[in-house]
């Protein structure tokens, strides 16, 4: 789960991470109230979407008068913002973020994630901030800086000493104060179960203070059940309806732009499915896995789901049955069919335990959309044929 | 021969008698597999599934001598399950639960290693060595017993490249899933390793997905030290990216952990890579052939 940047950085405040003075905003009005509170003489008129590459997509703007705060807010707020993380298709902002405006003399870059080859998480620093970090890992990565920090033994001075040498940063105070900024985003990082912190820029000051200019957060989804503050902080509007609807049914739904829906069981057949109608000419016009409990409920809402996309002119069913039954399956499809309007041709590939009583099912059930298939090559074939409607 | 466990191992299970552990202790134990006892905090001295139930891992270990624990409790006691089977003294985890926060598992697992217990999982569907012992939740039927050792992160794609072995005449010596998340217990590399010293194992299948780099670790130890040949399909070519397919591990961010680049590691460590895993079976025979 990821969160807003004002909602990051209220954590970052409750652990001492400096961040700018700022208030959230609905509306112009209450960004132009707010603006006034903050008292300026400069604002930074944010765009709340989870989504980095505001700035250059014009969601972030820098206001000198209450009358920029009121011209920015009303060009911000209702915009839909097109970033290089958003996709073509973009995000609708709904809601600002004022800040006070801050005296920026160097921009840095901070993040913590887990390093999956260390088994740890690793604090990343740059001298490059403000740039997108891939692209610096890309073209220089000598200048990122990666730090693993045990969390058995935790941070220690010298993981901070690393940081500071590394980044260059030579007068004491500020190395003390860098040291402590990252022992607390370390710290945060832990507590709350995040999967990753990005600060771009953490800016330093002309006073030589380090202060979070920006903030993203995402969370391990498998540890929010003991994080309710962190859990009360998702924001529905950002996630994807689809999504969100299948995944209350236990289904894990991804919608892509190919033509032929997937319905399987198992992320990794799944996405070898996917792999395979790419293989044979087709394209796959979604991810969707219906775990290990398929049954009538489960693939009636599959199919639901599924052909809510428009572009969606064949379906392959692609079972692997180990400890559920195939022939329970074979029923489930069928009641499903008698649920939804299932107007696309539906190619079912049935097997593992109980195949043949499921084929059988199938072929007595005769019903005219319903194509069985021997196994995935064959089903595969048979779904990209059906598409091009062959 | 096999790896890591045969007809002999003696299994507990931990989260013995909830509903998921009843189930599929009972079908490991119609498949042959030496389930000795169990462990349900509060219910030590009564019997299930005509087995003996323990408070303790410690208690069941020193009544039962049993070294490997197949682990079915709920998703935030995984940790703390992993680290008491460590500590009594069990030789190899098998973590089936999905949903274990990563941070669990990174102590979890750390503490494993200091004790000296292998885990594998979680999240997976456990191991099976043909025809000998089953432990885990895959569908016993489909795994004859033969010479093709197999690991993998997806449990479907596991028994979907079983089962293309076993049709091309083939069979399997034992079969590994290995978990999706981003931290899991024994790796590619470890089993490449324990499949090349097997003696009854010929050639092995290895299945991967997009996220991480253990497939690419996984091929330059295969460029040094596997001699048998090797199959290997990796799944989500067609994955976009940034987003989680299923698995919490499977995910490509920053560019990194695609299919390409491993699919492209394996071919140059020499592997067959196929495209598709509808061959996984015709490849098998192929490299067995030359």
């Amino acid at each position: 789960m990821n969160i807003h940047e004002y909602q990051a950085k209220q954590i970052f405040a409750k652990y001492g991470v400096p961040t700018p003075k700022g208030m959230l905003a609905s509306s112009v009005e209450e960004a132009v109230e707010n603006a006034k509170v903050l008292g300026g003489p400069v604002w930074v008129v944010k765009a709340q979407i989870h989504a980095g590459g505001r700035g250059l997509g014009g969601g972030v703007k820098l206001a000198r008068s209450l009358d920029e705060v009121k011209k920015y807010a009303s060009e911000i707020l209702g915009m839909t913002l097109v970033t290089h993380q958003t996709g073509p298709e973009g995000k609708l902002v709904q809601k600002l973020y004022i800040e006070d405006g801050a005296d920026i003399k160097d921009e840095l870059y901070l993040g913590v994630v887990l390093d999956r080859a260390k088994e740890m998480p690793i604090i990343m620093a740059s001298t490059e901030g403000g740039m997108a970090i891939e692209d610096v890992a890309h073209n220089t990565p000598e200048k990122i800086i990666k730090v693993a920090v045990d969390p058995a033994v935790g941070f220690q001075g010298f993981h901070g000493r690393e940081l500071v040498f590394g980044l260059g940063i030579t007068d004491p105070a500020e190395q003390g104060k860098f040291i402590k900024f990252a022992a607390a985003l370390y710290k945060l990082y832990l507590e709350n179960d995040a999967e990753m912190i990005e600060i771009n820029p953490l800016v330093k000051t002309g006073s030589g203070d380090f202060i979070a200019l920006d903030g993203k957060m995402g969370f391990d989804d498998s540890a929010l059940s003991r994080h309710p503050d962190i859990e009360a902080m998702r924001d529905i509007s950002e996630e994807d309806a689809d999504e969100m609807e299948a995944a209350k049914y236990g289904l894990s739904y991804i919608p892509l732009d190919g033509e032929i829906g997937c319905m399987v069981n198992g992320a990794g057949l799944a996405m070898g499915t996917m792999d395979t109608i790419n293989y044979m000419g087709g394209t796959p016009a979604n991810f969707l896995d219906v775990g290990g409990k398929a049954n009538a409920e489960t693939v009636a809402k599959g199919f639901e789901i599924i052909l809510k996309n428009k572009n969606v002119k064949a379906i392959f069913v692609n079972i692997f049955g180990g400890i559920v039954r195939c022939d329970r399956i074979a029923n489930g499809i069928l009641e499903a069919t008698k649920l939804v309007d299932v107007h696309v041709p539906v190619i079912v590939r049935l097997d593992g335990t109980n195949a043949p009583e499921a084929a059988e099912i199938l072929k007595n059930a005769n019903i005219a959309n319903i194509i069985t298939a021997t196994d995935l090559a064959d089903g595969a074939a048979k779904a990209v044929a059906a598409a091009k409607g062959k | 021969m096999s790896i890591l466990v045969n007809k002999d191992t003696k299994v507990i299970v931990q989260g013995f008698t909830g509903k998921e552990g009843t189930f599929h202790a009972e079908q490991c134990l119609a498949y042959g597999t030496k389930i000795v006892g169990g462990v349900t905090p509060n219910k030590g001295g009564q019997e299930h599934l005509g087995k003996p139930v323990f408070n303790t891992v410690k208690d069941a270990v020193n009544s039962t001598h049993a070294t490997v624990s197949m682990i079915f409790v709920p998703p935030m006691f995984v940790a703390d399950a992993v680290m008491e089977a460590a500590e009594a003294g069990i030789k190899l985890a098998v973590i089936i639960t999905e949903g274990a926060p990563v941070r669990d598992m990174q102590k979890a697992k750390a503490h494993a290693n200091k004790h000296g217990m292998m885990t594998i999982g979680p999240n997976c569907p456990g191991i099976i060595t043909a025809e000998e012992c089953k432990i885990g939740i895959m569908p016993g039927m489909i795994f004859k017993k033969g010479n093709i050792g197999l690991i993998s992160k997806s449990g479907t794609l596991t028994y979907e490249g079983a089962n293309q072995v076993c049709r091309e005449g083939f069979g399997i010596s034992t079969a590994v899933g290995i978990g999706g998340d981003p931290i899991i217990g024994l790796s590619y590399k470890d089993l490449l390793a324990m499949f090349e010293a097997d003696t009854e194992t010929k050639a092995i299948v290895m299945i991967g997905e997009i996220g991480g780099d253990l497939e690419i670790q996984a091929a330059s130890y295969i460029k040094e030290h596997i001699t048998k040949p090797v199959v290997a399909f990796i799944a989500g070519q067609t994955a976009p990216a940034g987003k989680r397919m299923g698995h919490a591990g499977a995910i490509v961010s920053g560019g990194a952990g695609t299919a390409k680049e491993k699919m492209a590691a394996l071919e140059a460590a020499g592997v067959k890579v196929v495209i598709s895993p509808a061959d996984i079976g015709k490849a098998v025979a192929e490299v067995l052939a030359k």
